[in-house]
């Protein structure tokens, strides 16, 4: 199968998500740049991490506005995947293509770090291959990470089991220690009504071998793979 | 009319150099040249102080591509067609003036060194000294200066992989910001920062001109910090956002035959990067200020050619295919104006709408004087390299338990998370020993190669003995490096000194690059790139000499690297390396700490550091090592800590005590290393360290919760992590 990675002026983790599809899981991958709209030919679309524009504005702001984002949000509408990875989450948040907002960590540091996923949906097209909360070992990397939506929001998320992955304790408990950011009840990663988009903050391409420390992330691509 | 007293202050030029450049031009300078000038022949761009200094340096070695010196950073070959160039640069003055920037635009320069290059850049570091972290004003300027590295370098997604923080008083008035970056690229697929061709283009790429940054090279670079409110709008603004299209298009640009050089706008700005590129190519080049995109109004010749407004390149196009330049950066969203053609006149010249503002050889302009001095010892450090051992009140064995917590505990050598995990040190895939172990190791993707990369520099053993310290500046980043399971490949290095003008401040220098010098040639380890950063300091204090090293190490199979904290419960745990005498704690962390003393020289035997780093890499390339960690700051009983606390594992064992607790746990012997591994590897590791003539003692085996040391300490690990985690 094919993955677009599409790129921004500003993504960085683009090459990261390439190298983790393409060199490890063995699958097609292209290059999209912003300013395209031909989807044609991919399977599933990566909205990878970095600073889209610097991150001006605020975060995602400005690359919703890209060419590209009319066709990422045609092919969600056709209920392909479509995955955001930290600014690809907050660009995808922007775009109203996911409910919610990213806002600044509520330590207002940057924060580099391994974080534990618990999985709390496996029925979506990107954790099928997990078991119902398995713990992923998965690192971010964000300084605006932390998901903040209104109250009748999240209920809706988690009364339709739309939260995907949950920061927790290496043993999958959800604590207030373990959440690295502030996000609200631990909220690391969430999917939209129909499931086929997801949004997460910590950073699957990073940890795709056992050397450098977890090949965890592995799982949500061949989840994405079995589902094709 | 010639230039007045003011004038020559404000670019930092002496009137003798003034006088120079009469009788070399054979008149007077224009306003613009004198700019010019007081610019290319400040230390910082013209190193004419350390020039004849830096020339001890060994320059080469087999795996040398590109020597210090030539480009904007050296290149060394790791095989397999790759070859990686790194450098390492001081930002320190616009830090103490304005914090974030400072240090941002400081990752912002020495990312620009490598890409300029064709060098993709992979990898940071950073060595950063601040004053105690008591004073408000101290954390006001290490918050701000972490916070721009953050801010500037995450950005960029270059993995940010550590480096290295100490605090003393001496950096109050005048931190330290030492930023390195490495690159990785392929064998002839370098870029020369050089200008030839007659008829070809030069053009400007990136962020328009301001007035942000005028005089930095020759003002804030090159003289002490007296007046540094007055010099704020010498501090530059950086846009990372830019930055990174930059490095893209740049990186694209490195592949075609359009272009026959690129060059970074650093110190010095536009001036220095066409003069310089001019000069490698044995070119003249002529310069229309008119064609230089400004972002503000009404700005002189003079100005223009001075700015060091970030972001911006000057790129040599090929006559014909300037439109395939513009047309590459067009799609990069970034600006790219032909500002002058290269000539072959050999002449500079600057024009302002036409009218000749400056026209002078390239060859002088290029050419500062350099200055050698024969500076005396200075009266004051044979007292402070002797220690009197009776007067120093000996650790009791039960207060050694306290001690230990006290050291762990101490901003230089308690854990650094605090700061790097504001880094993102993991982006690009490669980090395979994240910051916090003796060396960040990053794997080549698509080989079986890792690289291993430190930076080191103790500015206390250099104030105490300035040849000692640089020779175990040197020592310990290859001792690290090996710890890692690397074989040291090259260094590079930032020269942290005083006033040049000086006799301690020259005498230290001259005596730390003589140290360094040693201890690489003893190595056979050559010194690849570098930066001098002088008149560091503030009322008359300088700081401590503090060279700072940046080493690079090649591990053949990632798979047999090493890391610092004990891997698995019951491996034995050994010492590599002469346990050292009392002599040891002359000028220790614990010296300073417990008994408010910076005094006596540490010692080194070269013949024994170099044994033990063949020691330690051939355990760790015949897979006998769980883990190994050098013995520096706070002695053994801090490294041991270490690795049980990195482990989270513990340690029972005991020492044989032949002369002072103190200098047994806490002194600083060099060519030392404690290393763990399983049981059943220990009489191949015995008989290792004898054939490579390395003394070996077992200590004891690694244990779960407990930090037990027979007789002399009992505590609990998570006291020790407790106390260590929170030092900062």
């Amino acid at each position: 199968m094919k993955f677009g990675i599409v790129v921004f002026p500003g993504t960085w983790s683009d090459r990261d998500c390439y190298y983790s599809i393409h060199n490890i899981c063995g699958q097609d991958a292209v290059y999209i740049w912003h300013k395209e709209t031909n989807l044609s030919g991919c399977d599933c679309i990566v909205l990878p991490g970095g600073f889209s524009y610097g991150d001006y504005l605020r975060t995602g702001a400005i690359a919703r506005f890209s060419p590209v984002m009319d066709s990422v949000a045609d092919f969600s509408h056709k209920g392909r995947p479509v995955i955001g990875i930290c600014n690809g989450f907050q660009v995808l948040c922007e775009a109203h293509l996911l409910p919610g907002v990213l806002r600044q960590n509520d330590h207002l540091q940057y924060r580099c770090q391994w974080t534990y996923l618990k999985t709390e949906n496996n029925t979506t097209p990107f954790t099928a291959k997990c078991k119902k909360g398995q713990v992923l070992k998965i690192p971010i990397s964000h300084y605006e990470g932390r998901y903040y939506a209104d109250d009748s929001v999240i209920k809706e998320l988690e009364d339709t089991d739309r939260v995907a992955f949950r920061y927790g304790t290496p043993s999958g408990e959800i604590t207030k220690e373990a959440n690295p950011n502030g996000a609200l009840n631990n909220i690391a990663g969430i999917v939209n009504k129909r499931g086929n988009v997801l949004g997460m903050m910590p950073h699957p391409e990073r940890s795709c071998e056992d050397i450098l420390g977890s090949s965890d992330g592995n799982i949500i691509w061949e989840s994405i793979i079995a589902s094709i | 009319m010639p230039a007045s007293k003011e004038q020559l202050e404000e670019i930092a030029l002496s009137r003798k150099e003034y006088n120079l450049i009469v009788k070399l031009l054979g008149r007077e300078p224009t306003y613009v040249e004198l700019g010019l000038f007081g610019s290319l022949w400040s230390e910082h761009c013209g190193y004419k102080h350390s020039k004849a200094l830096l020339k001890m340096f060994p320059g080469m070695g087999k795996h040398v591509l590109v020597k210090a010196g030539e480009e904007n950073a050296g290149v060394i070959d790791i095989g397999d067609g790759q070859v990686i160039g790194f450098k390492m640069e001081s930002h320190n003055h616009p830090s103490y003036i304005e914090p974030y920037q400072g240090a941002a635009t400081g990752v912002g320069g020495i990312v620009r060194d490598i890409f300029t290059m064709g060098l993709r850049p992979i990898a940071l570091m950073n060595s950063l000294r601040f004053g105690p972290l008591s004073a408000p004003h101290n954390r006001y300027l290490m918050s701000g200066v972490v916070g721009g590295i953050a801010g500037y370098g995450n950005c960029l997604g270059i993995a940010d992989v550590g480096g290295e923080i100490y605090f003393d008083d001496c950096y109050s008035g005048n931190p330290l910001v030492n930023a390195f970056c490495l690159g990785i690229g392929k064998t002839g697929g370098l870029v020369k920062a050089c200008a030839y061709g007659e008829g070809n283009l030069v053009m400007l790429v990136g962020a328009d001109t301001g007035r942000d940054g005028m005089h930095g090279a020759s003002g804030l670079a090159s003289r002490t910090f007296e007046e540094e409110r007055e010099l704020r709008s010498a501090v530059q603004v950086g846009n990372p956002f830019m930055e990174k299209l930059l490095i893209e298009a740049c990186l694209e640009l490195a592949k075609t035959d359009w272009i026959v050089g690129m060059q970074d706008c650093g110190a010095a700005g536009l001036t220095s990067a066409t003069v310089e590129a001019a000069y490698k190519g044995r070119s003249g080049m002529d310069i229309e200020v008119q064609k230089v995109p400004r972002r503000e109004k009404g700005m002189t010749p003079y100005e223009v050619m001075l700015s060091e407004s970030q972001e911006r390149m000057i790129v040599i196009a090929r006559k014909g295919y300037e439109g395939k330049v513009k047309a590459l950066f067009d799609r990069w969203e970034l600006h790219s104006d032909i500002i002058g053609t290269v000539t072959s006149d050999g002449m500079f010249t600057i024009r302002d709408n036409g009218q000749v503002v400056a026209h002078a050889p390239v060859e002088i302009l290029n050419t500062p004087p350099v200055y050698r001095f024969r500076p005396k010892k200075p009266a004051w450090l044979d007292g402070l390299q002797k220690l009197d051992l009776s007067k120093i009140k000996d650790t009791a064995p039960r207060d050694a338990g306290s001690t230990l917590l006290k050291l762990l505990a101490a901003p230089n050598i308690c854990s650094k998370h605090k700061v790097y995990r504001q880094y993102d040190h993991q982006v690009g895939d490669n980090t395979v020993v994240l910051p916090g172990s003796d060396a960040a190791v990053l794997r080549i993707q698509e080989t079986t190669k890792a690289i291993s990369m430190v930076t080191d520099g103790n500015g206390r053993y250099c104030y105490v003995n300035p040849f000692i310290g640089g020779v175990i500046a040197v020592a310990e980043a290859a001792r690290n490096t090996a710890c890692s399971g690397a074989h040291p490949m090259a260094i590079t290095n930032c020269l942290n000194f005083g006033n040049p003008d000086k006799n301690d401040p020259y005498y230290q220098l001259r005596e730390c690059i003589k140290g360094m010098t040693y201890a690489c040639k003893k190595m056979k380890i050559p010194v690849i790139s570098g930066n001098v950063s002088l008149y560091n300091e503030t009322r008359g204090v300088a700081i401590f000499p503090t060279p700072v090293v940046g080493m690079v190490g090649l591990i053949k199979d990632v798979s047999r690297h090493c890391s610092s904290g004990f891997k698995r419960q019951g491996d034995v745990i050994m010492l590599l390396g002469d346990p050292g005498g009392d002599a040891s704690i002359g000028s220790s962390e614990y010296l300073e700490l417990v008994h408010g003393q910076v005094r006596g020289s540490q010692g080194i035997d070269m013949a024994a550091e170099k044994d033990l780093h063949a020691c330690l890499i051939k355990a760790a390339e015949k897979g006998l090592l769980s883990s190994a960690h050098d013995c520096s700051d706070g002695g053994l009983a801090v490294a041991l800590a270490e690795s049980c606390i990195l482990g989270n594992t513990g340690f029972k064992g005991e020492i044989n005590l032949k002369g002072r607790v103190d200098a047994a746990l806490f002194g600083e012997a060099q060519s030392r290393a404690v290393v763990s591994l399983n049981p059943g590897a220990v009489r191949k590791m015995e008989e290792l360290a004898h054939r490579c003539r390395v003394p070996v003692t077992r200590l004891g085996i690694v244990h779960s919760g407990r930090f037990a040391l027979k007789g002399l300490i009992d505590l609990p690990v998570s006291e020790l992590d407790q106390v260590w985690m929170n030092g900062l």
